[in-house]
């Protein structure tokens, strides 16, 4: 499929349902994963590094089945090209195309469907 | 499909060609998804994000994980007012930088002191017409042209 959650929206998005104090982050699951070919773009990266929420991104990789290409601790400073690509590879190449993302606190599934979440909830939720 | 829907669904794609480092397109309406979809795959868009979501509700991503906004939103209509401003509210919301968006030029002094109020800097970038056609029995003519800004919301640093 071409349209697809990627980790980047993973890493970005929260529960917003009604009395949830963290819904940071969402559980991912998945039950088809597309790999593609994205081109490298290390400045881009390199920046994204700055804001990614790392621990909730090994996580998202591991659910794809890509956990060991990232390292368990956020790198220091920057990082080289290897992980750099890792990191390209496991946010912009490896994509959710059916699953869910799940609520922390209520368990509420939001369900993934062609790559796209239905994030909406009804009134009282 | 009538002309103007082709033109639809193409500001996420704008911002890929233009350089985007990456693209997340936030949308409700199932059909305009479809229109979107349709659209990312004939241009073989591959780093834009689809969410399907209601930015009038509670928000489903964290604050500032954009760098900026680009959007078209709703003028607001009788029964809708105001949703004008909470697009752009939402959108800053979400964003560390700027934010781009389409307003009826009639309310572009209301938005001005609105947003000059909360320490933010408003540019009219371009003043242009917009043609919306008839949809509802009530409106009386075929097409109307509405007078529209194109703005930035800047933070003030």
């Amino acid at each position: 499929a071409v349209v697809s959650t990627q980790s980047t929206g993973h890493n970005m998005m929260k529960s917003h349902c009604k009395g949830v104090t963290n819904g940071f982050p969402l559980k991912l699951s998945s039950t088809k994963v597309d790999v593609k070919e994205v081109e490298f773009n290390a400045d881009f990266i390199t920046r994204m590094l700055d804001r990614l929420e790392w621990g909730a991104l090994v996580e998202a990789a591991r659910q794809l089945g890509v956990g060991d290409s990232l390292p368990e601790m956020a790198p220091e400073e920057g990082g080289d090209e290897e992980l750099l690509r890792s990191v390209h590879h496991v946010l912009l190449e490896v994509e959710v195309t059916e699953g869910e993302l799940e609520c922390p606190e209520t368990g509420r599934r939001f369900p993934i469907r062609n790559g796209i979440p239905d994030m909406r909830l009804n009134e009282e939720e | 499909k009538q002309w103007y829907q082709r033109r639809v669904r193409v500001l996420s794609i704008g911002c890929a060609m233009l350089g985007a480092g990456h693209v997340t397109a936030l949308e409700v309406d199932p059909d305009a998804i479809e229109d979107l979809a349709g659209n990312l795959e004939e241009y073989e868009m591959d780093n834009v994000d689809v969410v399907q979501c209601d930015v009038t509700a509670p928000s489903s991503f964290k604050e500032g994980v954009f760098d900026t906004a680009i959007m078209n939103p709703p003028f607001g209509t009788k029964n809708n007012e105001g949703i004008d401003m909470v697009f752009l509210d939402r959108a800053l919301e979400l964003c560390r930088g700027s934010v781009y968006s389409f307003h009826k030029s009639s309310t572009r002094e209301f938005i001005t002191r609105r947003m000059e109020s909360r320490g933010y800097h408003v540019t009219v970038l371009a003043e242009m017409k917009f043609s919306i056609p008839q949809m509802y029995k009530m409106h009386r003519k075929k097409e109307v042209l509405v007078d529209v800004d194109f703005i930035r919301v800047a933070r003030e640093r």
